[in-house]
């Protein structure tokens, strides 16, 4: 009874699964259900001699859609239930073993051990599916999954696969894959072309690459090669590939650098705000920021189907709440205080108290997962060494537009023009009929709600719980009062040159160390400059 | 600068408040040593079938808030009567506390658990093979005092020299003590350091060779820090109301007045918050052998900002409003915490902000103004809290 209902169970999920990929030409079965399924069930039953032909039949009528069938029986995964032939793969964990169904990756736990036999095969059917999967995926019309089908291919070339190379050299329309069937070849030109004037000539040409095979190979041939000059020539290739090496590294940390630089420049562009244009210590700005990141939490739990547009929605979302929550907290309290700083500080911790308690109330002390959007994963890949997180890469954009389009408002808008003159000369300000009150108040939710977009941007890099914005907090006040107070500009150089710092003293000290350096230096800095990289000129100034 | 002014407007009422907290020196002291004796004699001597008897653990608890209290006092005397903000003394309290730890940690000898006759457990888990040079002569108690007191004192004075030396004043000082602060837990976290990383140093056994857990050691531990509050409580007085403390005064009212006078300000500040600092370290030393540990959390910035609360509310440059506001706190915080876990932090924060807003001079403040008012009779007393807070602003 039990194997009827689990074929029926499989059954129903291949089906699903098929129509939900909606793609029913890539499954396998629906290509010729007949003689597709006949020949794979041929495959648990024929004798270890009567394999190559039957491969090859399937080859021939799958093609592409053979792959993972021919990796799992190289793997020696590839087992069949004994009840109905059914064909599965295995997979040990520790020394458990689990079964999956081949077609759809589901757990198959009600099988045990001795319901199953595995496909067995040997040697010849070893090489005869080598160089067959090696074949299917140099011929796989999707170019990405080519490429990285030769990239794997380049550990260990023979010359069954430098002729299938060759043969689809010729057929190759894109320009990348061709260069690198051109390294594989010359690749095995230098390891088996006895000559020595060949291989040096396959040495100047593989110096310009930056994959890890060939290096391993110039590197063998630079320590065992007889001929003086081949070795000579491996390691000049191998010195020009070390630099580019190490140039591309610099560029990842750069990258690196100016990524924590971005989330710096983002979490202190509120209190460059706040605190450098209003002069209000706002000691529950980290707080502003977790309520944005919040937000987005929330923002996705109310549309749990549209994650990839949710941020759309969650970036004027977290600005309202936060900038809300800032005109709040500056009418209620803030308002009171003014020209009282120590006092303002004391008063907006205790917010941020209020704040933090709040979080952990209404959702948990713990952290809460909030999902990147498709588009924001993975990553782009300049070459073998570099490749840049698109996450990082997007969040780098994004505060840079967040940043200009603040410096924009601050200098074309009247908003811009009332919040300079407040800040410039109160009194006057209100004399020549300025609401001072009104634009305090708008000033003060503009930098709250800037930090509630930067919640949003951070909820994507770290973890989003009652104590994100504790972490930022003093390293925004610090990027602050290192630009200079009430210095935009100097606040994004103040960020970025922080970051790059930290980023590139990381590898000789660690993280930690690295972080209590800069604040070290900041300190000292602080000390001999105290009004920051650039201070400011002039009446504002006092 | 102009914000010190403003800030402090309630300069002659800060002065007023001074001398008359200054009468009361006495009166509290001996409020002080007949409560810590009383306390002391019930644990010992009534058993504990006794209504009277007070348990081992209330003196621990109580022995604890005297520690506070003393904190409380060190950031009173730098932001009551100097007006420099610091955020950051809870890393000096930490400091002493280490000190201290490490002392103990080496009177534990080879009854730790891996059982190493001279390094402690934590070393030996770390694969360590010799004690790190700063452990050096930490198993002499007088040494370890003397760094508990040396260290603090030692970083206060380089922090302070730099900052007060280039006029760092304001918020950028308080911010910048915050750094400090937070600097040092980042780095008291790390294993690498040679101070036990995240767990901090725990599981001491005697100290100068009477056991830890013993009655008659906490009592005496309770009873030394009773006597060193009153014993700094006197000293500071006397300090602030001798001729440095006008010129400590002169400087939070009106520092560039006071510098164009003559004096030498950031001399004052620096030895000021170099005491401070030492008060605080002292705190630390009697304040790890009661709770039993120190770890790299007496570090984190906001233990520091709690410390100001503290002060905030018994009533900022008045000592005794100091030592009240951090007993009252740290009393009520006990309580919260095991009654309603998750309100104490909302009755904090509200506590910060009705205390900035409503109560600018704390507790002592609202006492005298309810004196005043008793006193004259008549209801037209001008100390309102609403008008205090217009006044600091004009003025």
């Amino acid at each position: 009874m039990k194997p009827i209902i689990t074929l029926i169970y499989c059954f129903l999920v291949s089906l699903s699964t098929g129509l939900m990929a909606n793609d029913l030409a890539n499954n396998p079965t629906s290509l010729n259900p007949q003689t597709s399924n006949e020949l794979r069930l041929a495959l648990t039953q024929v004798k270890l001699k009567a394999m190559p032909p039957l491969l090859m039949q399937i080859k021939q009528l799958e093609e592409q859609q053979a792959l993972p069938l021919f990796k799992t029986l190289l793997a020696g995964r590839l087992y069949y239930v004994k009840a109905d032939k059914r064909l599965i793969q295995m997979q040990k964990k520790g020394k458990e073993r689990h079964y999956f169904s081949l077609e759809t990756d589901q757990p198959l736990s009600e099988l045990s051990k001795n319901q199953v036999k595995k496909v067995k095969l040997n040697n010849a059917v070893r090489r005869l599916l080598k160089s067959t999967i090696a074949e299917l995926e140099l011929n796989h019309p999707d170019p990405e999954l080519r490429q990285a089908a030769i990239e794997s291919l380049l550990k260990n070339l023979d010359s069954k696969l430098i002729a299938q190379l060759e043969q689809r050299r010729s057929l190759e329309t894109q320009e990348k894959i061709r260069e690198l069937i051109q390294v594989a070849l010359n690749l095995f030109q230098l390891k088996t072309n006895p000559s020595p004037a060949k291989q040096i000539e396959a040495i100047e040409k593989l110096a310009d690459r930056l994959e890890i095979p060939v290096k391993n190979q110039l590197t063998q041939v630079a320590e065992n090669s007889i001929h003086p000059e081949v070795k000579q020539a491996a390691i000049r290739a191998l010195t020009k590939i070390e630099h580019a090496t190490n140039r591309y590294a610099l560029v990842d940390q750069l990258f690196f650098g100016l990524s924590l630089g971005s989330v710096l420049l983002l979490a202190s562009i509120g209190l460059a705000i706040t605190f450098g244009v209003m002069g209000v210590i706002n000691m529950a700005h980290g707080e502003m920021i977790m309520l944005g990141a919040y937000t987005t939490y929330v923002v996705q739990l109310l549309m749990p189907n549209h994650i990839d547009y949710s941020l759309w929605v969650a970036i004027p979302a977290a600005f309202m709440v936060s900038g809300l929550m800032g005109v709040i907290i500056e009418r209620g309290v803030i308002r009171h205080l003014h020209g009282r700083p120590l006092e303002t500080l004391l008063a907006t911790f205790g917010i941020s108290l209020i704040l933090q308690q709040l979080v952990r109330s209404v959702f948990s002390p713990l952290n809460r997962q909030v999902f990147s959007p498709s588009w924001m994963t993975g990553s782009l890949e300049i070459n073998p060494v570099l490749s840049l997180t698109l996450n990082r890469l997007y969040i780098l954009a994004f505060a840079l537009i967040v940043f200009f389009a603040l410096l924009t408002l601050l200098r074309k808008t009247s908003l811009g023009l009332n919040v300079r003159a407040v800040s410039q000369n109160r009194n006057m300000a209100k004399a020549m009929g300025v609401k001072t009150g009104w634009v305090d108040a708008m000033t003060f939710g503009l930098g709250s709600g800037i930090a509630g977009i930067a919640g949003v941007a951070l909820s994507q890099l770290t973890n989003v719980g009652p104590n994100l914005g504790q972490a930022y907090i003093i390293d925004s006040f610090m990027v602050v009062v290192f630009g200079g107070v009430g210095n935009l500009f100097g606040t994004l150089v103040a960020a970025f040159s922080l970051g790059i710092a930290t980023k590139f003293l990381e590898p000789m000290t660690g993280a930690v160390l690295a972080a209590i350096i800069v604040l070290v230096f900041i300190i000292l800095f602080i000390q001999k400059r105290p009004k920051g990289l650039f201070p400011q000129k002039g009446r504002a100034a006092e | 600068m102009t914000f010190m002014n403003t800030l402090f407007g309630q300069g002659r009422n800060g002065l007023q408040s001074r001398q008359q907290a200054g009468q009361k020196t006495l009166p509290f002291v001996a409020i002080l040593v007949i409560s810590t004796l009383l306390a002391c004699a019930s644990n010992l001597l009534l058993t504990e079938d006794s209504p009277l008897y007070v348990s081992t653990y209330t003196i621990t608890l109580l022995g604890k808030y005297l520690c506070y209290a003393m904190l409380a006092l060190a950031v009173d005397i730098i932001w009551g009567y100097c007006g420099i903000l610091s955020l950051g003394h809870g890393a000096f309290f930490a400091l002493g506390g280490y000190a201290m730890g490490m002392y103990l940690m080496r009177q534990i000898g080879d009854r730790g658990v891996y059982g190493d006759p001279v390094l402690p457990d934590f070393m030996v888990f770390l694969d360590w093979k010799s004690l790190p040079w700063f452990w050096q002569g930490m198993d002499q108690f007088w040494f370890a005092i003397l760094m508990a007191v040396v260290i603090p004192g030692l970083l206060a004075f380089i922090f302070g020299w730099l900052a007060f030396r280039s006029r760092v004043t304001g918020v950028y000082l308080s911010i910048m003590t915050q750094a400090l602060t937070y600097a040092l837990l980042l780095a008291f976290f790390r294993n690498e350091m040679g101070f036990g990383g995240n767990n901090g140093l725990t599981d001491f056994k005697e100290i100068l060779g009477f056991d830890l857990q013993a009655d008659a050691t906490r009592v005496s531990l309770f009873a030394i820090t009773a006597f060193l509050l009153a014993v700094i409580f006197i000293i500071s007085q006397y300090l602030m109301n001798s001729r440095m403390g006008k010129v400590i005064l002169a400087i939070r009212d009106g520092e560039s007045r006071a510098r164009f006078m003559g004096y030498h300000t950031e001399r004052y500040k620096v030895w000021l918050f170099v005491y401070s600092a030492i008060i605080a370290g002292i705190a630390g030393a009697l304040y790890v052998p009661q709770v039993g540990i120190i770890n790299p959390g007496e570090f984190s910035p906001i233990n520091s900002i709690e410390i100001v609360i503290w002060v905030a509310v018994g009533g900022r440059g008045t000592l005794i409003g100091a030592i009240i506001g951090a007993l009252i706190i740290n009393y009520a915080k006990t309580r919260f915490t095991a009654l309603f876990p998750e309100a104490w932090l909302f009755a904090l924060g509200g506590l910060f902000v009705l205390v900035t807003l409503y109560l600018p001079k704390g507790l002592m403040g609202l006492w005298e103004t309810l004196q005043t008012k008793l006193n004259k009779a008549a209801p037209e007393a001008e100390i309102e809290p609403k008008d205090e807070i217009k006044t600091g602003v004009s003025s």
